[in-house]
């Protein structure tokens, strides 16, 4: 093991959230739950980017004069990428969303497994 | 004139034993059947018990889902082994950062002469005094043009998914259609507390989300984040004062056209700088000084075209949520 987990506390954090958010979508049998935990592991993405973009003592990377040096700004790209990863969430969660409506409305149930029941049920 | 009856005859007439059975005072059956005194009733906390069970076994029978023993074991295990699984994943991912390079320092892999160029190149090659701005719509904005088409999508997938039959009349329609229809006709109007608070708020949200929009290329902003702002604006606008307000000016047309005068802007602007890019021509749209409102090129207007659609998308979201199609 390296000894380097204290000093990633945040990455760390990251890690554990995204197991959370897993465990969520296993074990949760309601589709509503289910979601929640895909958006809980969407988070621990960010957390995890912006760890990833982090220098120490350094301003974000909004240029100061007209010259920007690399020594005085942070890393712009993981920035870009949670920009990227914020927006596929939203769109995955609200098609996912729908698509919940409509079983709703089929089965009249949100249980994942009463509705698997339901299915085999009608054949 | 009426003859008045004696006592004893009236007890032997029909009215009499009539009118006592239809007060109440008198069963027919009273004397020839056994009845038993009631007592009080009272639940036992077993009887209780055995009821909930009863109603929970009727209606897994009614519903169809009874659960074996099979399925229960397999529901345990399953719940096991994923909790297992989980915390196997959070160790190994526990494990592999430990191992990663410390945050906040120079030396990790990520800061390559990638972030150099952006960093130091990047003010006078895209004129965006805010890197990141000019990170995504210049270097990358074949990226966020993705981006934007990703929503747009996801708005028509969602209103395909959403949408009501429209043919169906309210009679034929199944009762929980009925509800839907009947939610939207009887939905709480004129709140006095959100509609004086939507007054005075909507406006500033909206101007905000505006500033944020017009400084993406200055400050923190850009497209995304004044769009959502702008966005949430209107929701409240919608929730405060109703559909009625709103479809005036924001209807399917108007979620139609602005969302594909915004991307095909988009398209054609950087096509364009792309091309001249490419061919190494001198391209005709000035820089600008840094730091002015109108510099850095096509920025400004790819990010009102991105804030246009974001704000039409999460407005539609919402619209469709709540209604179901426009």
């Amino acid at each position: 093991m390296g000894g380097n987990l204290l000093i990633n506390y945040g990455e760390a954090v990251a890690a554990i959230l995204f197991g959370i958010g897993f465990g969520n979508l296993l074990l949760q049998s309601n589709l509503i739950k289910k979601i929640i935990g895909l958006n809980i592991m969407d988070s621990a993405i960010y957390l995890f980017l912006a760890e990833k973009g982090y220098i120490a003592g350094r301003i974000a990377p909004i240029a100061i004069d007209n010259s920007p040096h690399v020594e005085d700004y942070i890393n712009p790209i993981p920035s870009g990428l949670v920009l990227t990863g914020i927006v596929v969430s939203v769109s995955v969660t609200a098609l996912m969303l729908s698509l919940t409506i409509r079983l709703y409305k089929r089965y009249h149930t949100l249980d994942l497994d009463e509705i698997s029941q339901v299915l085999k049920r009608e054949g | 004139m009426s003859r008045k009856k004696t006592e004893r005859e009236y007890k032997r007439s029909f009215a009499y034993h009539f009118f006592r059975w239809l007060n109440g005072n008198e069963d027919p059956l009273m004397g020839q059947v056994e009845m038993k005194p009631q007592k009080p009733y009272q639940e036992t906390p077993e009887e209780i018990r055995r009821k909930i069970r009863e109603r929970n076994a009727l209606f897994l029978r009614f519903y169809g889902v009874v659960k074996s023993r099979e399925v229960r074991n397999f529901e345990r295990v399953y719940k096991i082994a994923s909790v297992i699984f989980c915390s196997i994943l959070i160790a190994l991912l526990l494990l592999t950062v430990s191992y990663l390079p410390p945050v906040g320092s120079v030396e990790r892999p990520i800061n390559n002469e990638v972030a150099q160029r952006y960093i130091e190149k990047g003010l006078e090659e895209t004129g965006a005094v805010n890197i990141v701005s000019g990170m995504i719509l210049d270097y990358r904005a074949f990226d966020t043009l993705g981006e934007s088409h990703v929503l747009f999508t996801a708005t028509v997938t969602v209103l395909i998914l959403l949408r009501l039959d429209k043919k169906k009349d309210s009679k034929n329609s199944s009762p929980m259609e009925r509800t839907e229809i009947d939610d939207q006709v009887y939905e709480p109007q004129n709140d006095a507390i959100l509609q004086g608070a939507a007054f005075i708020l909507v406006p500033i949200i909206i101007i905000f989300g505006i500033y944020v929009i017009l400084n993406g290329h200055l400050g923190p902003g850009g497209g995304f984040s004044g769009g959502a702002i702008i966005g949430a604006g209107l929701i409240l606008y919608l929730n405060a004062f109703g559909f009625q307000k709103t479809e005036r000016f924001f209807t399917e047309k108007t979620y139609k056209w602005i969302s594909f005068s915004a991307l095909s802007f988009y398209c054609v602007a950087k096509s364009y700088s792309f091309y001249t890019g490419a061919n190494h021509l001198e391209s005709i749209i000035p820089k600008g000084a840094p730091g002015a409102i109108l510099s850095s090129g096509l920025i400004l207007p790819l990010n009102i075209a991105v804030g246009l659609v974001v704000a039409s998308t999460m407005y539609a979201f919402f619209v469709m949520f709540r209604k179901g199609g426009f």
